[in-house]
């Protein structure tokens, strides 16, 4: 059969239609009116207006994180492309396959300074896991194809692709791959046997043995083998910020998240364990702390890891297996299940009960006579609300901490937010990703009044595309992150970080058409809280402003560049 | 690697990027039109460079890398030199060029321009041996490495 000839645009239609893309966030311009003329004439996607190509790029990302997909988005050339930036840096810091594709100026007018002209395969360069400027348009499909082979495969991370105006204009057959081999791009997927027996052996024989899990297992869909894997073991285990629902938090060998905010019982489990099993995870400045105080304490690390780059980059690995997490997990457990002696010396070495000490410090208690609202209360309430089973998304600050530390999450890719590049912002686009993915399931933003105002805008998507967010909006009228810091470390100089002229959020959300609640006294968070989930309010946006005590901390708190077991807990505070 | 607009740059941007080093870097085309061969002069402790390796590999377009170290190997950079030579100097500059195998590919009244190849080392060694206020301009091309004998770095 001979291909069909279509135009360039077409070609970009149809290359995504083969990837079975299902939304396509993005903002129309100059530059890729001819694929927009596409889009108007197909259905076999939505195309979902944002109104800001960085919320466009969020909301894309949120969409992979929730689904496992790959998230798409498209922007125009120049502003467009500058304006996605932050979103693709976002979803590159922690790993997000995503496919972003950049309309560009014709490619007779490329570097004379053309209107709405940059150099964007250039500027995202460095914050892409590669990406493409297609300068023919035979080029367009099979470079779609690579784009979306290279953002899945390995460690997933954001593809762009730069076309220029003039090739979605032309004609050509289209011919989409079946397949793509790069003959530079061999992801390893199966764990090296000898090293897996290794870890085993160290596993068998550790008397303070500690798992500690990350994004890799939620990326990978391993947290089914991993739960099977630290079960089988009895191992205590701990989640980054970014790994949480890769093990059920209601699990009895959970010590909760881990880092510069993890639980006392984490980070002192982390410090003095003899054998370490990281999975997925990448032992960064805020999950450990300084890495020699960490290694101060001697242990042996078995690292599971995608990415050969990420074993021994801070911390030098005893046993690294470079692999698939799913698929290394799976070997591990077939393997000791064929193991002779399972006779495991933690049993005998009652590193248990010391953890179970260390647990019964109760660090997370926290202050509440019942007037002024608790923050971390908020979370609490807003989890028994939703049965623990909603989407949750986060901007970046206190109020993330406390989402992470309050809300137990038994499932993956329930938990949304940006871990490595830290973006206020995304948490109103994120929480439309998951929306759009999941309209039937619960969706909550929390965020706090500092990240809600980088996205605002967005309210506007959200009443076109009816998204009924329940946004949780802890509003303490400081950057709390940036006032906490400054009070600990900058002698109460609270230098910009207060929310001055803050917006009535009740009258802001009604003017985009939602509904508003203000809730200022701590009796009636659970009401608000309710009266936004119920059936009534089910199709409707839901801007929930509480008005939170002031001066709340997130403890515990790692200083920054400090060990892991250096931790400020809440009653030593005012020791500082 | 692939010889692909753009290819050097992400080399170059993962150097700077990462705070590595790059003492010197040469890249040409190989006798397989679609791929270039690219030499990277850096240092750093073993970790160091083993981070270099892995971060290198990552880059799709990097099809392979090859730590020359590990093993033996040759390298060579060549240097153009251009020399005062008036008057007294002349003989001078003729003497020491042909003493260290530098070759004068051309010539005016008041200026000898030479090339000379070697290892980085014997380049700066060859340089010293020159009186600074004779040296008018250096062009170097940065080393370019191959294995010994029968270390190939085949793809």
């Amino acid at each position: 059969m001979k291909a069909e000839t279509i135009t360039g645009a077409e070609i970009v239609i149809r290359s995504l239609q083969k990837e079975n893309v299902k939304f396509v966030f993005g903002y129309p311009g100059g530059a890729v009116l001819n694929i927009y003329d596409a889009i108007f004439k197909q259905n076999s996607f939505k195309h979902v207006l944002v109104r800001h190509e960085q919320a466009a790029v969020h909301a894309a990302d949120a969409y992979s994180r929730a689904t496992g997909d790959v998230g798409v988005a498209l922007v125009t050339s120049g502003p467009g492309a500058t304006n996605a930036v932050t979103g693709i840096a976002t979803a590159h810091m922690d790993s997000i396959p995503m496919v972003i594709i950049s309309g560009q100026v014709p490619t007779h007018a490329i570097g004379q300074d053309a209107f709405q002209e940059c150099d964007t395969v250039g500027i995202t360069r460095p914050c892409v896991k590669h990406n493409f400027l297609v300068k023919n348009i035979k080029n367009i499909a099979s470079t779609i194809k690579k784009a979306f082979y290279l953002a899945a495969t390995g460690r997933p991370g954001p593809v762009l692709v730069d076309i220029p105006k003039d090739i979605t204009a032309e004609t050509a057959e289209f011919i989409y791959p079946e397949n793509i081999t790069l003959r530079s791009y061999n992801p390893i997927k199966q764990g090296h046997s000898g090293q897996i027996n290794k870890a085993l052996e160290l596993l068998i024989n550790a008397e303070k043995p500690m798992v500690y899990s990350g994004g890799g297992v939620v990326l990978g869909d391993a947290s089914e083998a991993l739960t099977e894997f630290v079960q089988l073991l009895g191992f205590p285990i701990t989640n980054t910020l970014m790994g949480l629902g890769g093990f059920p938090a209601s699990h009895e060998n959970f010590l909760g998240m881990l880092g510069m905010h993890g639980t006392y019982e984490a980070n002192m489990a982390m410090q003095e364990c003899d054998v370490l099993l990281a999975v997925g995870a990448r032992f960064d400045d805020r999950v450990i702390g300084n890495p020699d105080h960490f290694l101060a304490k001697p242990k042996k690390i078995i690292h599971i890891d995608i990415d050969p780059a990420s074993i021994s980059k801070r911390v030098k690995i005893d046993i690294p297996i470079v692999g698939d997490v799913n698929l290394v997990l799976k070997e591990l457990i077939s393997t000791f299940k064929e193991q002779k002696n399972k006779n495991l010396k933690v049993s005998g070495s009652g590193w248990l009960k010391t953890i179970n000490q260390w647990k019964s410090k109760d660090c997370m208690k926290f202050e509440d006579d019942g007037t002024e609202i608790k923050p971390q209360k908020v979370i609490q309430k807003l989890h028994e609300v939703t049965n623990g089973e909603a989407f949750i998304t986060s901007d970046v600050g206190q109020h993330q901490m406390w989402a992470a530390q309050y809300y137990p999450f038994n499932k993956p890719r329930r938990w949304i937010n940006s871990g490595g590049l830290g973006t206020m912002g995304v948490g109103l686009p994120y929480a439309m990703g998951c929306q759009l993915a999941f309209p039937d399931s619960q969706v909550a933003c929390v965020t706090g009044e500092a990240s809600i105002q980088m996205c605002i805008q967005e309210l506007s998507t959200c009443k076109q595309f009816n998204l009924p967010v329940k946004i949780i909006n802890l509003n303490n009228r400081y950057m709390g992150m940036v006032r906490q810091w400054q009070e600990f470390f900058y002698g109460n100089r609270y230098a910009e970080s207060y929310m001055d002229a803050l917006p009535d959020f009740v009258k802001l959300a009604e003017s985009y058409g939602h509904v508003g609640m203000k809730i200022e006294k701590s009796s009636d968070i659970e009401s608000a809280l309710k009266e936004a989930f119920s059936p009534k309010l089910k199709e409707r946006l839901v801007f929930l402003d509480f008005i939170t005590d002031q001066t709340e901390n997130v403890f515990p708190m790692v200083p920054n560049g400090k060990g892991l077991s250096e931790m400020i807990l809440a009653d030593g505070a005012e020791d500082l | 690697m692939e010889n692909e607009s753009g290819a050097l740059s992400r080399v170059s941007g993962l150097f700077s990027a990462r705070g590595y080093n790059i003492e010197s870097l040469s890249v040409a085309p190989t006798q397989d039109q679609s791929l270039s061969r690219m030499t990277i002069v850096t240092s750093g402790s073993d970790e160091v460079i083993e981070q270099i390796i892995k971060q290198l590999n990552k880059l799709i377009d990097v099809v392979k890398v090859l730590d020359l170290h590990d093993g033996d190997h040759i390298e060579r950079e060549l240097v153009l030199v251009k020399l005062k030579a008036n008057g007294r100097h002349r003989d001078e500059v003729q003497q020491l060029s042909n003493n260290f195998g530098g070759r004068i590919i051309d010539s005016s009244e008041n200026i000898l321009t030479i090339e000379f190849t070697g290892t980085s080392t014997e380049l700066d060694n060859y340089l010293k041996s020159f009186n600074d206020s004779l040296i008018i301009e250096i062009v170097r091309t940065g080393a370019s490495g191959i294995g010994r004998g029968d270390r190939i770095l085949k793809i």
